[in-house]
C-alpha cells in the first residue's frame, strides 16, 4: 500500500493541476472511511494530522468527516456496515476529533441549543451514536441520560433547548414522544423534537404519528437534520 | 392433508415444513405474548405474575387465531430478572430491562450464573410449560432463551458490552462461558418441562449489529458450543436483525430454523435457505399496528407466494413478539389469510 504522504502528494498534484480540491478531499474521505471501518486508529490519526484538517477544522469536518459519517450511516441502512462498526468509528472519531482538531474556539458559532436523551428505555447505544456524530461535526449538546416525559419537558424548559433529540428502542416509549411534544406545547415551548430508534426505522410514518418534527434513521441523519434546523 | 385425507395437526404441519416438504398448509406461528392478558382481561403485569394466566392466555389465543404453536415466552428481561436485574413493567408494552446489573466490566470477573431450578421467575415459566404440555398435545410448545452472546446487552448495556467485546477479550470470553452454562441449563430445563423446541434469540449475531468477520470469531462460536449442548431442536431468531450474509454460517451452528428480518426480501432469503434452514418470518410487527384487514391479507399472500413453495417456511412476525398495539382484528385477518392462501399446493 502506498504511504499516506505519497498518496497525499498524488492528490495535491490534482489540486495543483486544477483538477479540484473537492477531488482531494473526497479521496481523503474514502481513506478515512476505510481506516474507520477497519478500526485502524493510527490511519485515522494520519488523516487528521494533515494540514487540510488542522488549518480549517470546520471546513474539514463539513467536507470530509460529515460525508464519511453519512456514508457509514448509509452503509448501515443498506446492511453493508454493522452497528458495532458505526459505534467503534464514532468512538475513535469522537476522541480524536476533539483532541486533534477542535479547540473551543473552533466550535460552530451558530448552532441551536440542543439536548439528547433516551426516553424511558435503558438502552443508550443509539443516543451515544447520535451524540458522537454531532460532537464530531462540531456541535455541542446536553446529554440528559434517561428521562421520562415530565423530566424531559422540565429539563428542556430549564435549559431553553431549541432542539431535543429523543432516542427510543421500545414501541411504547416511541409512542410517548407524543406526550413530550404535547407537554412542550402546553408549556409554551417551541422546541423541535427529533426522534430516532428502532420503532421509527421499522415504521417510517411513526414520527409523524407522534408529532415529532423530524426523524433520523441513522446517526449521520441527525447531523443533516440539525444542519437544516440550524439554518432556519 | 395427510395420506388418509385428514388435515394435519399443527405439530405434523410444522415437522413436515421443517423437513423441507410441503404440508397441508403453510404453518403459522403467532408469536403473541401480551395479547394473552387481553384474553384473560387483566393487566400485563398481573398476567405475567402467574403461570396459570399465561397458560390460559396461550390456549385461548390459539383457539381464536388458529395458529400452529404455543409460545411459552414471557418477556425478554426474564433471564435478567433471574440474574438479579430489574424488570420494568409498562401498561401498553412488554416488560423492559432496567438498569444493567453489571455496572463495570470488571464485575464480570466475579459473576456467577443463577441456579435455574432455584429461580422463582424461571420456575414460573417451567410451571407454565408443564401445564401447557398437559393441555396441548397437537402443537409444538416453543421455549425461549436469550443467546449467551446477546444477553449481555441487558446485563451490562450495549456500549459497555461492545467495549468489552472489542477491547477486553479475556473478560468477553469469561462472560460467554458463564452465560453459556446458564443458557444450556435454562434451555434444557424448559425441554424437560415439556417444551418441544427452543427459540434461541440472538440479535447481536445479526450483520445489522456485528460484521460477519467478528461474528465468526464470537457469536458463531458461542452458538455452536451452546446449541450442541441443548437437548432438543432449536430455532435461531435474530429479532428483526438481518441474516442474509450469515445464513450458511447459521445453518452450520446446528439450528433448524432462522427468524428473519422484515428488511430483507423473503424470496432472496428463501433461495439462500432452501433445503438447509426453515424460514420463520417476516411480517413487520411495528407496521402491523396500522394495517387494514385487506392490507394484512395482501401482505400475507405475498409472503406465502415468495417463501412458501417446497415447505421450509413458517409464517410469523419479524421480531418474535407482537406489539401490544396490534389490534385483534388484524391478527384475525392474518390468520384468515394464511388459512385462505396458504393451502398446498400453492396457487401459481
Amino acid at each position: 500500500m502506498a504511504s499516506l504522504a505519497g498518496y497525499t502528494r498524488l492528490c495535491q498534484v490534482h489540486v495543483v493541476d486544477g483538477k479540484g480540491e473537492d477531488y482531494f478531499l473526497e479521496s481523503l474521505a474514502r481513506r478515512l472511511e476505510t481506516a474507520l471501518l477497519s478500526l485502524d486508529e493510527p490511519a485515522v490519526r494520519e488523516v487528521l494530522v494533515l494540514p487540510e484538517a488542522s488549518s480549517s477544522p470546520l471546513k474539514f469536518v463539513d467536507q470530509v468527516i460529515v460525508p464519511v459519517l453519512e456514508d457509514i450511516g448509509k452503509g448501515w441502512e443498506d446492511g453493508k456496515v454493522a452497528l458495532s462498526q458505526v459505534y467503534m468509528s464514532g468512538r475513535i472519531l469522537e476522541t480524536l476529533v476533539s483532541t486533534m482538531l477542535f479547540q473551543t474556539h473552533h466550535r460552530r458559532e451558530s448552532q441551536p441549543k440542543m439536548a439528547i436523551a433516551t426516553l424511558i428505555d435503558y438502552h443508550f447505544l443509539g443516543k451515544r451514536l447520535v451524540s458522537s456524530a454531532l460532537k464530531t461535526s462540531g456541535y455541542e449538546l446536553f446529554d440528559y441520560g434517561r428521562v421520562d416525559v415530565d423530566e424531559a419537558v422540565g429539563l428542556v424548559s430549564r435549559d431553553g433547548i431549541d432542539v431535543l433529540l429523543l432516542s427510543t428502542l421500545m414501541l411504547p416509549s416511541a409512542l410517548r414522544t407524543h406526550d413530550v411534544k404535547l407537554k412542550l406545547k402546553a408549556a409554551g415551548l417551541r422546541t423541535k423534537v427529533v426522534v430516532g430508534g428502532a420503532p421509527f426505522r421499522l415504521d417510517p410514518t411513526l414520527w409523524k404519528e407522534v408529532g415529532a418534527d423530524a426523524a433520523g434513521r441513522t446517526a449521520s441523519d441527525a447531523v443533516e437534520i440539525v444542519n437544516r434546523l440550524a439554518q432556519k | 392433508m395427510t395420506m388418509t385425507g385428514r388435515s394435519m395437526t399443527s405439530l405434523e404441519r410444522v415437522l413436515t415444513t421443517l423437513g423441507h416438504h410441503e404440508p397441508d398448509r403453510v404453518p403459522f406461528f403467532l408469536l403473541a405474548t401480551m395479547h394473552g392478558a387481553k384474553e384473560v382481561g387483566i393487566t400485563i403485569k398481573e398476567y405475567f405474575s402467574r403461570a396459570e394466566n399465561v397458560v390460559e392466555g396461550q390456549v385461548r389465543m390459539r383457539a381464536k387465531y388458529r395458529h400452529d404453536c404455543i409460545y411459552a415466552f414471557f418477556y425478554a428481561p426474564l433471564e435478567v430478572e433471574a440474574w438479579g436485574g430489574e424488570v420494568i413493567y409498562a401498561e401498553n408494552g412488554p416488560p423492559n430491562s432496567g438498569e444493567p446489573f453489571i455496572r463495570r466490566a470488571a464485575d464480570i470477573a466475579k459473576l456467577e450464573p443463577p441456579d435455574v431450578r432455584g429461580s422463582r421467575c424461571l420456575h414460573k415459566v417451567m410451571a407454565a410449560i408443564e401445564m401447557l404440555k398437559q393441555r396441548v398435545n397437537d402443537a409444538p410448545i416453543i421455549g425461549v432463551v436469550m443467546s449467551p452472546f446477546s444477553v449481555p446487552v441487558m446485563q451490562m448495556g450495549f456500549e459497555k458490552y461492545l467495549d468489552v467485546m472489542y477491547d477486553q477479550p479475556e473478560l468477553f470470553d469469561r462472560l460467554m462461558r458463564i452465560n453459556e452454562e446458564f443458557c444450556v441449563q435454562w434451555a434444557n430445563a424448559q425441554l424437560q418441562a415439556g417444551a418441544t423446541a427452543i427459540c434461541y434469540f440472538d440479535p447481536v449475531s445479526s450483520p445489522t449489529i456485528v460484521p460477519r468477520e467478528l461474528y465468526l470469531r464470537t457469536g458463531f462460536q458461542v452458538a455452536k458450543r451452546t446449541l450442541a449442548r441443548i437437548k432438543g431442536p432449536t430455532a435461531t431468531h435474530l429479532a428483526s436483525g438481518r441474516s442474509l450474509p450469515i445464513l450458511p454460517d447459521i445453518a452450520e451452528t446446528g439450528t433448524a430454523v432462522v427468524g428473519v428480518s422484515a428488511e430483507e426480501d423473503l424470496a432472496e432469503l428463501k433461495r439462500a435457505c432452501r433445503g438447509k434452514l426453515t424460514i420463520l418470518g417476516n411480517l413487520n410487527g411495528v407496521e402491523m399496528r396500522t394495517w387494514s384487514p385487506a392490507q394484512a391479507e395482501s401482505i400475507v399472500k405475498a409472503a406465502i407466494s415468495k417463501a412458501g413453495r417446497g415447505g421450509g417456511f413458517i409464517l410469523s412476525d419479524n421480531h418474535g413478539e407482537i406489539p401490544w398495539q396490534v389490534p385483534e382484528e388484524i391478527l384475525l385477518a392474518i390468520s384468515e389469510a394464511v388459512h385462505k392462501w396458504g393451502n398446498y399446493p400453492l396457487e401459481r
